[in-house]
């Protein structure tokens, strides 16, 4: 019964999470929104780029203790590897000032009095977001392996029995149709895909949250894996087909085989493209509705926007999903085409 | 633009911990968890084949308690048809041996009957012998009372013996 006690509570904080996201999503949007507006004119494309995109510190609230700071790393042929605060590119006013030769412009560090290129390895909203995201699957699945050990040759119970039956679904109608044989190999790479994007973009959902699987350098490290698994796992079907397609005329091959070898980039780039832009999009459209408030600074269109916002998050919900299942299915599906016998 | 242009800083933290959180949940989560789903659908397969054998045993076994039953029932017959003709054929037998009993019985008493008749004819014959010489003698004796008839059979007698 001891596993029972974290499962009900890590049940309760699913519900709570479901529940934050359906109702407090819009509320903070509009709350930072209004932060944004202050002093100047509202600038809608401003504070959706700001959320959109990756940051050197975490912004909750307004106010002085709304703002995490996040840790910066730099490193620079000239310089060397150094780690600082990023609260210290920010004065009393919070207006950017530069800090020991580092100036922050635009998201971007640069050293004010060289040109030499300043690699940024900060842990910027996005990382620190990654690794809560890390954590958070490691925790759940820990505690599900922990429960199927517990619960031998027994019924599933708890949250191993919400995670199972995903589980089972990938497994059946998404790696073993498309990989056939052979496809236990590619399991574990495939379930740590799947869940490491249904988690980012259902946190990302969350008010506050960074847009994880919304940005291009996330999704292209995940289409590089896949990229890589394919093409590491192709065997000599595969490769004959993109150099030497079989049935095609000898006078077409100097066409096809371009476009072959050009398809072998094109999936993963379809893949990248295709989560980051589906999550941003998202991400863009609520905070457009979001934005219409304080364009028309209206309580009726404050009532309009906020019940749009709530159907676009439900709808967010469902992309979440989709997203993480589609990107699934494509690499299992390039996978399968890399690894299928010749018949 | 800057949306669209990945972060190195970002990629390399994605990559790195992408692939620690690949090993770390391939070794602790993804393998126990398969490896005990795979058990467990083993084991419910086990169980319906092993259900579905019984079924098929008991099939088995009821077909061949009726092919039992059916070479029981033969059998049965059989023996009864068998003690049947048996008997009949007994029964015949004794018929037969009855008749030859009674045949002889009855040849035995007819010859014991001509055996005792003739012995009883013999006896007659000789008491009618007997009887008709003692009546003869009364009636002689009755007839030659006097002394004419004694005369007259001499002179019978004597008549014949001229002849002769």
């Amino acid at each position: 019964m001891t596993f029972y006690t974290p499962s009900k509570k890590l049940m309760n904080l699913f519900r709570l999470v479901l529940v934050a996201i359906l109702f407090c999503s819009s509320n903070f949007t509009a709350n930072a929104a209004s932060g944004e507006g202050h002093g100047e004119a509202f600038s809608p494309g401003d504070m959706i780029m700001h959320h959109v995109k990756d940051s050197h510190s975490w912004h909750f609230v307004d106010g002085h203790y709304g703002t995490l700071h996040l840790p910066v790393i730099v490193y620079s042929a000239d310089r060397g590897l150094e780690v600082f605060s990023s609260s210290n590119f920010y004065d009393e006013q919070h207006n950017t000032v530069a800090y020991n030769g580092y100036e922050l412009s635009h998201g971007h560090i640069s050293l004010v009095d060289s040109e030499v290129k300043v690699w940024d390895f900060s842990i910027t909203k996005n990382v620190a977001m990654l690794f809560i995201n890390a954590a958070l699957m490691i925790f759940i699945f820990m505690a599900v392996a922990k429960a199927y050990k517990k619960n031998e040759g027994k019924a599933p119970k708890g949250i191993q029995s919400f995670i199972e039956p995903i589980i089972i679904f990938l497994r059946d109608e998404v790696i073993k149709p498309n990989i056939g044989h052979g496809y236990e190999k590619f399991m574990p790479y495939l379930l740590t895909l799947f869940f490491f994007i249904l988690f980012g973009n259902l946190l990302g959902l969350l008010p506050g949250a960074a847009n994880l699987t919304g940005n291009i350098a996330v999704t292209m490290v995940l289409a590089l894996l896949t990229f890589i698994v394919t093409n590491f796992s192709g065997n000599k079907n595969y490769w004959s087909h993109i150099f030497n397609t079989p049935g095609v005329p000898l006078a077409l091959k100097p066409i096809i085989v371009p476009v072959e070898i050009i398809g072998i980039f094109t999936k993963p780039i379809s893949l990248m493209v295709r989560l980051f832009v589906a999550i941003t999009a998202g991400h863009i459209v609520i905070l457009s509705l979001i934005s219409l408030i304080f364009i028309f600074s209206s309580i009726y269109v404050g009532i309009g926007s906020t019940i749009i916002v709530l159907f676009i998050n439900l709808i967010e919900l469902l992309v979440a999903g989709i997203q993480a299942y589609v990107f699934t299915m494509f690499s299992s599906l390039y996978i399968g085409l890399a690894t299928e016998e010749h018949h | 633009m800057d949306l669209l242009i990945p972060g190195t800083g970002l990629f390399l933290w994605q990559l790195i911990i992408f692939l620690i959180l690949f090993f770390f949940l391939k070794k602790f989560a993804w393998k126990p968890i398969l490896q005990s789903l795979k058990i467990r659908e083993e084991s419910i397969q086990n169980a319906l084949d092993s259900a579905e054998k019984a079924k098929m045993e008991m099939g088995q076994l009821k077909a061949e308690n009726e092919k039992l039953l059916e070479e029981a029932r033969v059998e049965r017959d059989r023996i009864l048809s068998e003690a049947r003709e048996v008997a009949n054929s007994i029964n015949e037998a004794a018929k037969v041996d009855a008749g030859k009993a009674a045949d002889k019985m009855i040849a035995d008493a007819k010859i014991a009957i001509n055996t005792e008749k003739e012995a009883a004819m013999a006896d007659v014959k000789s008491m009618v012998a007997d009887l008709s010489l003692q009546i003869t003698e009364k009636v002689i004796r009755k007839q030659l009372q006097d002394e004419a008839s004694q005369k007259a059979l001499i002179e019978d007698f004597v008549k014949d013996l001229k002849l002769n």
